[in-house]
C-alpha cells in the first residue's frame, strides 16, 4: 500500500513577481505556507510584505507567477474570490461600519435572505457558536463605534471566520493595540491554529514573531531572503537579514563641533485619538552643529514627535525649550510662532505637509512665510519680490526644470524636496526638524539635500533627523536616538552604532540585548 | 365653539395636503443619501415630474399616464444624477444644482412650445387628475358631532397620491432597517469599502437608491400638477424639494421623524396660508412670509447643533474610488 500523500500546503506562491512602474515590490518571491501554521513575514517598511499579500488576498494581480491554495492552482482576481477560497484578511487599517453593531457588520455581504429577521437569527447562533470555540470576547449587539480598537480588530478576525476562512492573515495587527490587547490576539491567533487553520502574520515586530510563529520569512527589498524555523534563529539573526549589508553612502564630513543646546525636550507625552500612546515620556536635546538622528521603524511615534516640535500638535505633557524659550501645553505655540523661533521643519510627508501641489512652485516656495514684509504687502502680495526669490533658491538649490510658474504637481519628487528643503534652508534656521528627507528622491538629489544638511550643521544650525532608512542615519548623524513605542529606548554615539545594534533597538528587542546595546 | 374646531381640523387636513410631496421628496431623498449620494436635486426632479404628469394629462387625459410620465421623467434625471455622481465621481451638489436649474428652463420652453400658454400646461378635467377618494359613509357619517368631520375631512376626503405617501413612510422605514438591500444601503452610505470588501458592488447598490428617489420625486411632482391642483403652472415646486430635503436632515435621515418634519413644516404653511390677511389684535396684520421661513431657519438652527445633533451619512457626497 503507498503511503498516505502528504497534506498538501495551505497556500504555495510560486516566483510571485510584480512592479509599480520603476519599483520592482515584488521580486521571484516564492514561500511554502503549512496548513494549521502560524508564518510570519518579517521585513522593514517597503520590503514588500503588504504587496504580496495583497495579491494574495487579490488586490493586485502579480506580473507573473502563481499561487496555489490547498494544492489546486487558484486565479485570484479580487477578494471576493478569496473569501471563497478561504482566506480572509485582517487588514490594518479596519474596514467596519461604525454605527452598525457587531453583528449587522459580520453579516454584511452575508445575510442569508432578502429580509433581515431570518438571517439575524442564524448569524446570532453562529457567533455564539465561534464565541464558545474561540473566545473572542465580543458582544454581538455592541455598536462598533463603542468598542475600543483591541475589540474592532476581534470583530475584523470573526467576520473572516463567520465566512469560513480557513487561512487568515493579520496586517501589521498589533500597531494600534495596548500590549495587553496584543496578548489577547496572540492568544486567539494560537486557538485559531489549535482549530486547524493557517495563520499568517506580517509585522516588522521581532518580538511577536519569536512569540507567536512556526515559520518565518525574511523580506528585503522585494525578495525573500531567508526562511527559517522560528525555534532555530533568534532576534539577532533576524534583525540583521532584515536590515542586511547595505551599500553605506559615504559623506566627507568634519567631526561634529557641538556648540549650546539649542533644543530641548522634556517628558512630552502625547496620545492619539484611540487613546493609544504615541509619544510616552520623550526627552533628549539637540546642540548646535550637530546632527541628532531618530531612528526607527516608521510608525513608533517619529511622526508625532516632528508635529509636536513644529507646532502642529500640542503635546499634553512636558516642555520644549528652543533657546531661552519655553513651550509648554500651557503655553503652546503654533507653527507660524515656532518658525518665527527660528524653527524650520522639512516634513515627511511633502505632499500632506511640505507643500500644495496645485500650487505655483513661487506660492510653494513661500508656504510659511507668506507673512514676511519682505512678501507681503499691507493689501498684495509683492509678486515680483516673490518671484525672484523662488527664482533664487530654485537656481541655488538646482531645482530642475527652473520654471517658477510651473505647478508643484509637475516637478518630480526629488525637485520638490529640493524646493522644500530651499525654502526651509533659506532662512538659515537655529533648529533644523527633518523628516524622511530623501524619501522617493534619487540618487543625486539625495547627495545633494545630505550635503546641505552637513553645511548647515557645520553653520551652527541644531539637526533633528527622523529617518526610517538606517543608511541615512548612519551617514548623517552625530549622535542617534532609536524609538519603538513611542519611547526613546536607546541613544548611541555614531561611531559606537553598527546597524545590527541599531537594528535590535529598533525591534525592541528583549531587555537583555537592548539595554545592554544602548548608552 | 364648533366652528373653532371645523377650522382646526380644516387646517390639519390641509396640513395633509401640503405636506404629501414634502413627505414624497424627503422619502426620496432619505434613500439616495442614505446610500451616499447627495441630492439637493429633488426640487428639479419633482419640477420635472409635475410638468411631465401636466403635459401627458392633457394630451391622454389619463391620470395614470401622467403618473407614469411623471415618475419617468424623474427617474431619467435621476439616472443623470447617478451618472454624474456613482459612474463618473462628479461632484454630486453641482450635478443636483445642474439639474435644478435645467429643469426650470426647461419645463418652461417646452410647456411654450407645446401649448402656447406661457408656459402652463391646459386645465385638466375631473378624469385627468387623481381626485378625492369618496369613503363609504362619509355622507352617513358626516353629520356625527366630533366624528363625522374627522372622518370626512381627516381621514377620507383626499386623493389616491396622499395615501402614497402616507404608505411610503412605514414602507420606508421597513425596507431601510429589516431588509437585506436596507442594511447594505445604511452600510454603502457609512462606509463604502466595507460593502466592496464583503463583494457588494458599491456601484449597483447606489444606482437602485438613486432610482429609488426618481420613482418617489416622480409621484411628488405628479402630485403637484394633477392631483393637488389641476394642471403644470411655471416653478410650481416652488422650494417644495428644498423643504423636502431641509425635513430629511430635521428628522435625521430617519423615515418616521423626517414624516414628523415634513407635518411640521406642512402645518407651518397650512397656517400661513389661513392667517394671510389676517389681522391679529395687538399684532396687526400676520407676517406671514415669516411663518413660510421657519422651516429654513429651523433646520439651520438644528445644523447649528441647537436641536440634538444631525449627522449624515459618512460617506454621503464622497465619489466611491477603489483604493487598494
Amino acid at each position: 500500500m503507498p503511503a498516505a500523500e502528504p497534506a498538501p500546503p495551505a497556500i504555495e506562491l510560486r516566483h510571485i513577481d510584480k512592479r509599480f512602474g520603476t519599483v520592482h515590490a515584488n521580486r521571484d518571491v516564492s514561500m511554502t505556507i503549512a496548513r494549521g501554521s502560524i508564518t510570519g513575514i518579517v521585513g522593514e517598511n517597503g520590503a514588500g510584505k503588504s504587496t504580496l499579500m495583497s495579491i494574495l488576498y487579490g488586490f493586485y494581480d502579480a506580473d507573473s507567477g502563481d499561487i496555489l491554495v490547498n494544492g489546486e492552482p487558484a486565479a485570484i482576481r479580487n477578494p471576493h474570490d478569496a473569501l471563497h477560497l478561504g482566506i480572509g484578511m485582517v487588514h490594518q487599517h479596519f474596514v467596519l461600519i461604525d454605527p452598525f453593531t457587531v453583528l449587522e457588520n459580520v453579516m454584511l455581504g452575508a445575510e442569508g435572505g432578502a429580509l433581515l429577521r431570518r438571517g439575524k437569527g442564524k448569524a446570532r447562533a453562529e457567533l455564539e457558536r465561534l464565541e464558545t470555540e474561540y473566545g473572542l470576547g465580543v458582544n454581538p449587539d455592541a455598536v462598533i463605534g463603542n468598542l475600543p480598537v483591541g475589540a474592532q480588530q476581534r470583530v475584523e478576525i470573526l467576520k473572516a471566520l463567520y465566512r469560513g476562512a480557513a487561512i487568515l492573515i493579520l496586517d501589521e495587527p498589533t500597531g494600534v493595540l495596548t500590549p495587553q490587547e496584543a496578548e489577547q490576539l496572540f492568544r486567539i491567533l494560537q486557538t485559531i491554529k489549535a482549530r486547524g487553520a493557517t495563520v499568517i502574520l506580517i509585522t516588522h515586530k521581532l518580538r511577536e514573531i519569536m512569540a507567536a510563529t512556526d515559520e518565518v520569512y525574511v523580506m528585503r527589498a522585494g525578495t525573500v531572503v531567508a526562511h527559517r524555523r522560528t525555534e532555530e534563529t533568534d532576534e539577532g539573526e533576524l534583525a540583521e537579514l532584515m536590515i542586511g549589508r547595505k551599500v553605506r553612502l559615504e559623506l566627507d564630513k568634519a567631526p561634529a563641533a557641538p556648540g549650546a543646546e539649542r533644543l530641548l525636550v522634556e517628558d512630552v507625552t502625547l496620545h492619539d485619538a484611540r487613546g493609544v500612546t504615541v509619544l510616552d515620556h520623550v526627552g533628549f536635546g539637540v546642540r548646535a552643529g550637530e546632527i541628532v538622528g531618530v531612528a526607527g521603524v516608521s510608525g513608533n511615534g517619529q511622526t508625532e514627535l516632528l508635529e509636536v516640535l513644529a507646532g502642529i500638535r500640542v503635546a499634553e505633557t512636558g516642555r520644549i525649550s528652543v533657546d531661552r524659550t519655553a513651550i509648554t501645553p500651557a503655553r503652546p505655540m503654533d507653527p507660524a510662532q515656532m518658525r518665527e523661533l527660528g524653527v524650520a521643519h522639512i516634513p515627511e510627508d511633502r505632499h500632506r505637509l511640505g507643500l500644495v501641489v496645485s500650487f505655483e512652485a513661487t506660492e510653494s516656495a513661500l508656504l510659511g512665510y507668506q507673512r514676511d514684509g519682505a512678501y507681503a504687502g499691507p493689501v498684495l502680495q509683492r509678486h515680483q519680490a516673490i518671484n525672484r526669490h523662488c527664482a533664487a533658491l530654485m537656481e541655488e538649490f538646482d531645482v530642475r526644470p527652473r520654471q517658477p510658474f510651473l505647478r508643484s504637481a509637475n516637478f518630480s519628487g526629488g525637485n520638490q524636496q529640493k524646493l522644500i528643503v530651499a525654502r526651509e534652508l533659506a532662512r538659515d534656521p537655529t533648529v533644523l526638524l527633518v523628516g524622511q528627507p530623501t524619501r522617493g528622491v534619487d540618487i543625486g538629489a539625495i547627495e545633494f539635500i545630505h550635503r546641505q544638511l552637513i553645511e548647515h550643521r557645520d553653520a551652527g544650525a541644531a539637526i533633528l533627523l527622523v529617518s526610517v532608512e538606517l543608511d541615512e542615519i548612519m551617514a548623517l548623524a552625530d549622535r542617534i536616538l532609536v524609538m519603538c513605542d513611542g519611547r526613546i529606548v536607546g541613544e548611541v554615539a555614531r561611531h559606537d552604532a553598527d546597524e545590527r545594534m541599531l537594528g535590535l533597538m529598533m525591534a525592541n528587542a528583549r531587555a537583555g540585548n537592548g539595554a545592554a546595546a544602548s548608552t | 365653539m364648533q366652528d373653532a374646531y371645523l377650522i382646526a381640523l380644516l387646517t390639519l387636513s390641509a396640513t395633509i395636503r401640503v405636506s404629501t410631496p414634502l413627505i414624497l421628496g424627503a422619502m426620496a431623498g432619505l434613500f439616495s443619501e442614505r446610500s451616499g449620494i447627495v441630492d439637493v436635486g429633488l426640487e428639479g426632479k419633482m419640477l420635472a415630474a409635475a410638468f411631465a404628469a401636466g403635459a401627458a394629462s392633457a394630451v391622454t387625459h389619463s391620470a395614470w399616464l401622467g403618473l407614469a410620465a411623471g415618475i419617468v421623467a424623474a427617474t431619467a434625471l435621476a439616472l443623470i444624477h447617478g451618472f454624474a455622481s456613482i459612474t463618473q465621481r462628479g461632484n454630486q451638489v453641482v450635478s443636483g444644482v445642474a439639474i435644478n436649474i435645467l429643469v426650470a428652463g426647461l419645463t418652461i420652453v417646452l410647456g411654450i412650445a407645446w401649448f402656447h400658454q406661457g408656459g402652463e400646461t391646459p386645465p385638466l378635467p375631473p378624469e385627468g387628475r387623481f381626485m378625492p377618494i369618496h369613503f363609504p359613509g362619509q355622507d352617513a357619517l358626516a353629520s356625527v358631532p366630533v366624528i363625522g368631520p374627522i372622518y370626512g375631512h381627516l381621514i377620507g376626503g383626499h386623493n389616491l397620491l396622499v395615501y402614497v405617501a402616507v404608505a411610503a413612510v412605514p414602507l420606508t422605514h421597513w425596507i431601510v432597517n429589516a431588509t437585506r438591500f436596507g442594511l447594505r444601503l445604511r452600510a454603502v452610505g457609512e462606509n463604502p469599502q466595507a460593502v466592496d470588501t464583503a463583494g457588494v458592488s458599491v456601484a449597483w447598490l447606489r444606482y437602485r437608491a438613486v432610482l429609488l428617489c426618481g420613482l418617489l420625486t416622480g409621484i411628488a411632482g405628479t402630485y403637484m400638477s394633477i392631483a393637488q391642483n389641476a394642471g403644470f403652472t411655471r416653478y410650481m415646486s416652488a422650494g417644495q424639494g428644498f423643504i423636502a430635503l431641509a425635513a430629511l436632515i430635521f428628522g435625521k435621515w430617519r423615515a418616521w421623524p423626517a414624516m414628523g418634519a415634513c407635518l411640521l413644516f406642512g402645518f407651518l404653511d397650512a397656517v400661513a396660508i389661513r392667517l394671510q390677511g389676517v389681522s391679529v389684535p395687538g399684532i396687526g396684520e400676520v407676517p406671514v412670509q415669516l411663518i413660510e421661513a421657519l422651516p429654513y431657519a429651523l433646520t439651520v438652527i438644528l445644523l447649528a447643533g441647537f436641536i440634538g445633533r444631525a449627522v449624515a451619512p459618512r460617506a454621503s457626497g464622497i465619489p466611491y474610488i477603489k483604493e487598494h
